[in-house]
């Protein structure tokens, strides 16, 4: 399900509208991950405090985001724009690429709870195909 | 059986408490058809849903997401005993609609999105686990009657 330029422009003016609330949305992501989906904490068990809003959640929140903008620049050609990235998770990180959608869908659900009224459903569903097209790209050197 | 803690009990009849069902069960719907348009293969009969915008101000799809939370409210009364609440309605799904039940998880995404908007903040993680637990003990039970 590639992204059209329809959904190309959808996420960009997405991402213009809540980049400045990144940080926020990164935290509060992943913190929900660790939460709704424990078997996620199994990757951060080095961390001194899983607890949301605790100083490794917040910092690791903000990493994230800074992939997430990276993928924005990059959605033109998202497998060559993350491959560093995609080198990183596949050679050291090694995340199963299954928890891609689990963070996606959390990404997605705080968006929706700070900015009801820009995710609409159109905007939903083109950040739904961006989210799973940075998913494959990330998964690009795994095998 | 499936073991509720009394914070995922209060939780639930308190987000069910709170919403209007009229918004949320049109609003999930339409998103789901919207975001997953090929679930549009169950509602042949509902006439235009040729875009977002057709979808959201048709009338068959507004009164069908009603119908689903009227449904739903079935499983928030009957928190102890899910599967059995929904056994006929299993068998409708499966017999009858013949649902593919992936798509049970795509709607409750999708209701999970719109519940998140409305609550805004008060939709902590804490409150996402508990809402996704029911919805998937839901989902769980849909999919049973399916042989």
């Amino acid at each position: 399900m590639s992204l059209t330029d329809k959904d190309k422009a959808a996420v960009k003016a997405l991402w213009a509208r809540i980049s400045k609330g990144a940080d926020a949305i990164g935290a509060d992501a992943l913190a929900r991950l660790l939460v709704v989906y424990p078997q996620t904490k199994t990757y951060f068990a080095h961390w001194p405090d899983l607890n949301p809003g605790s100083a490794p959640v917040v910092k690791h929140g903000k990493k994230i985001m800074g992939g997430v903008a990276q993928a924005v620049t990059k959605i033109d050609d998202l497998s060559s724009g993350l491959l560093e990235l995609s080198e990183l998770h596949a050679f050291k990180l090694r995340v199963d690429p299954a928890n891609f959608k689990l963070l996606a869908q959390c990404l997605q659900v705080v968006i929706a709870s700070m900015f009801p009224n820009d995710f609409t459903p159109e905007a939903h569903v083109a950040l739904d195909k961006f989210l799973s097209n940075v998913a494959l790209a990330l998964s690009e050197r795994y095998r | 059986m499936v073991q509720w803690t009394d914070f995922e009990r209060a939780t639930i009849q308190d987000i069910f408490s709170k919403i209007d069902y009229d918004i949320v069960g049109p609003a999930a719907l339409s998103r789901c058809l919207i975001v997953y348009p090929w679930t549009q293969r169950y509602f042949g009969s509902f006439g235009n849903l040729y875009n977002a915008a057709a979808i959201t101000s048709n009338p068959k799809v507004a009164a069908h997401g009603k119908v689903v939370l009227a449904g739903l409210e079935k499983a928030v009364k009957n928190m102890d005993d899910i599967k059995t609440t929904y056994s006929d309605l299993s068998v409708l799904h499966s017999e009858k609609l013949h649902v593919d039940p992936d798509n049970f998880n795509l709607l409750a995404d999708c209701l999970t999105i719109v519940v998140a908007s409305q609550m805004g903040k008060a939709f902590s993680g804490d409150v996402q686990a508990a809402f996704q637990k029911f919805v998937a003990v839901v989902v769980a039970s849909l999919r049973k009657q399916y042989h």
